[in-house]
């Protein structure tokens, strides 16, 4: 296990490595000048001169992205405009400030809009999968296969708005989608995310009813379900312990990949219910043309991603010992 | 959907067969040929949820289509404010003064609030520009993932390994991050910072970054294919027999494809549909005054609360056409494999 994980984490650090310098050769390959952008209205070639040499980017881009790798380690000096420490993810001319700074300003947001969905969809999803299986052929299975296929349609843009007019505009039983910290205000913290959830679970619960019922309807009919129930053990038993066991590991997968991209940055959700998380941040900085900052966010989105994987085989191996790591 | 018995896939591969048999008794000769190509049809035709969301997909090709002629009739266009010329359309804070977004028989779906251009023809180009980029990208991606993925899968080594590598790596790009952060860079690949981007630029460069990030997962599918391919009999008698690789990549190869690529892009031009919506509603994609399903989408959010109608049209049409393409493509997929679960 150990082994597995110490090769996984070398691997995800490659993969982050590579990303970083596309990412960073594309960016900066664009004809744009940060200097020129920070050194305001009156601005001398001297002053342009200087800042550029503040922020390195008078030297070729592998050398600026060589600067920018090493700051992630050492931290950096960016002369007038201050000092970046060790993890420096670089430093936004826009904001005035390192970027990591602002990314771990808007993490909590962004952590409590993944998390709080995919405790509903995970719930709602894998419950409504199981009832469909069990009542296979029923009014209930058809019922909740056709609401899937249907709220896999939808789109977070378009139903995001819809339940806004009706459920806070119209009839105001939720309020205005807003983020408070957990710690400030637990209350306010859940209502005012409370409508962003349901709405971001009805797309994402689709999805998992249907994976939770094909692979439940896949394991109820194998041999060894119909031998645990030969052998007498209670139906809930044999459900829960056989064949949910074994209809997990794709779920699971899924949840990774799911998750890890909506910590990534859930870009549509938050624009939708201006909620000012990583993904509006990079919204914003695409507008603004922050490069560095939409570098940190792209770097650790892509983290977040690859931290996801790692976790989802780690997990998959507990579940089925079958697999073997390594 | 719902399968009516425990054993999904036995169920299916039955009622297979007891489809067959009335054929054959109704064609003595029982010779006739019939081709993969020509059973899938005959298994679609009998599909009527396939049937009919072909119909609703075709409708909305038809009307991107034939928009041009539709607005032609209906003697109005997507770009003149109407409320320019008739004052009496919009009210003191600029939203339709009649009910319901100003619906009537002038403006069948209304008025677009603030600017007062029709709704209907806004809608219909929206459909058509959304449409042509998703259709184009689907192609590119289809296209380069096949090339990969065959190339990839049939040389083997080095070459599968470094596409193997490069595939894991596109697959843990955030996707709509990339996308919104490479328009800006493509299109300072073409244009100057402070220029205007011309529409049909945005509309490549959609179509570019969309199919740069798209290939990976069919090259991936299809390379794990021709790896199972190329150690059959068939594959190894034609080599025998001296075949170039040419012919066994589009002789042998490719006729074996064809299913998992159709279903794969079947899959995917609703993706591309609403990512391109997604990115115009960012407001990176294609932007106000072309119409595009997400730009209405983006304008109708600016007013949701005052005038939700103008948003029900973009939006419900979007889910109709997104979900009747995605039962289409199932229904394409039990025809095409019929083995296969869902």
């Amino acid at each position: 296990m150990s082994r597995f994980l110490i090769r996984r984490v070398f691997g995800a650090l490659v993969i982050l490595l590579i990303i970083s310098a596309i990412t960073f050769g594309l960016f900066y390959a664009i004809p744009r000048d940060p200097a020129m952008m920070s050194c305001g209205k009156n601005c001398t070639p001297d002053m342009l001169a200087q800042i550029r040499h503040n922020l390195g980017i008078d030297h070729p881009i592998p050398v600026q992205y060589w600067d920018w790798l090493k700051g992630v380690f050492v931290g950096r000096d960016y002369g007038s405009f201050g000092n970046c420490n060790a993890p420096c993810l670089g430093y936004s001319f826009a904001n005035r400030e390192p970027v990591l700074g602002t990314i771990l300003d808007r993490l909590p947001t962004t952590l409590s809009l993944a998390f709080g969905a995919a405790i509903v969809f995970l719930i709602f999803g894998v419950g409504a999968g199981m009832l469909a299986a069990v009542k296979q052929g029923k009014f209930l299975d058809k019922f909740a296969s056709s609401a899937s296929l249907f709220g896999s349609s939808l789109q977070i843009y378009f139903v995001g708005y819809i339940a806004m007019f009706f459920f806070v505009a119209k009839l105001g039983l939720f309020a205005q989608p807003s983020y408070t910290p957990l710690s400030e205000d637990p209350v306010s913290w859940f209502s005012g995310l409370l409508l962003p959830w349901l709405t971001l679970a009805i797309i994402f619960t689709a999805n998992y009813t249907r994976m939770t019922r094909s692979q439940l309807v896949e394991q109820l009919s194998e041999d060894y379900v119909r031998t645990a129930r030969a052998k007498g053990l209670s139906r809930a038993n044999v459900f829960f312990r056989f064949a949910w066991r074994g209809a997990m590991g794709p779920i699971v997968t899924v949840f990774g990949i799911d998750l890890g991209t909506l910590i990534g940055g859930a870009i549509i959700t938050e624009s939708t219910f201006s909620i000012q998380g990583i993904g509006r941040l990079a919204v914003d900085s695409v507008n603004k043309s922050d490069l560095p900052m939409l570098l940190g966010v792209t770097v650790l989105s892509a983290g977040a991603i690859v931290f996801f994987n790692i976790i989802v085989d780690a997990v998959y191996a507990l579940i089925d010992p079958r697999i073997r790591l390594a | 959907m719902t399968l009516p018995t425990p054993s999904a896939a036995a169920s299916l591969e039955v009622t297979d067969e007891i489809g067959q048999i009335p054929d054959s008794s109704a064609n003595p000769k029982g010779s006739e040929s019939r081709s993969p190509g020509r059973l899938a049809w005959k298994r679609f035709k009998r599909d009527r949820t396939g049937v009919i969301s072909a119909y609703i997909v075709i409708f909305f090709f038809a009307i991107a289509i034939l928009a041009p002629l539709i607005a032609k009739l209906y003697g109005k266009d997507p770009y003149t404010t109407y409320a320019s010329q008739r004052p009496e359309l919009l009210d003191a804070f600029s939203y339709p003064a009649g009910p319901n977004g100003g619906i009537s028989s002038d403006f069948w779906f209304g008025i677009e609030p603030q600017l007062g251009r029709d709704v209907f023809t806004f809608l219909l180009y929206g459909i058509r520009t959304s449409l042509g980029i998703a259709v184009a990208a689907t192609l590119l991606t289809t296209f380069i993932g096949v090339v990969v993925g065959v190339t990839a899968g049939y040389l083997g080594g080095k070459t599968d390994y470094l596409v193997g590598r490069i595939i894991d790596i596109l697959l843990s790009f955030p996707s709509t991050l990339f996308f919104i952060a490479f328009m800006p860079v493509v299109y300072g690949l073409f244009v100057a910072p402070d220029e205007n981007i011309p529409t049909s630029l945005r509309a490549i460069s959609l179509i570019l970054v969309l199919s740069a990030f798209g290939w990976a997962s069919i090259a991936r599918l299809l390379r794990g294919q021709v790896l199972g391919l190329r150690e059959r009999e068939y594959i190894e008698a034609a080599k025998v027999t001296g075949a170039s690789p040419r012919r066994i990549v589009f002789k042998e190869l490719l006729p074996n494809l064809w299913t998992p690529i159709i279903i794969q892009s079947t899959l995917m031009l609703p993706a591309f549909v609403t990512a391109e919506a997604g990115l115009a509603f960012l407001g990176v994609g294609i932007i106000d005054p072309t119409p595009d399903w997400g730009v209405m989408i983006q304008r109708g959010a600016q007013f949701y609360t005052e005038d939700i109608t103008f948003m029900l049209f973009p939006g419900l049409s979007m889910v109709i056409f997104v979900l009747a393409f995605n039962l289409l493509g199932d229904s394409v997929r039990d025809a095409l494999d019929p083995k296969s679960k869902r």
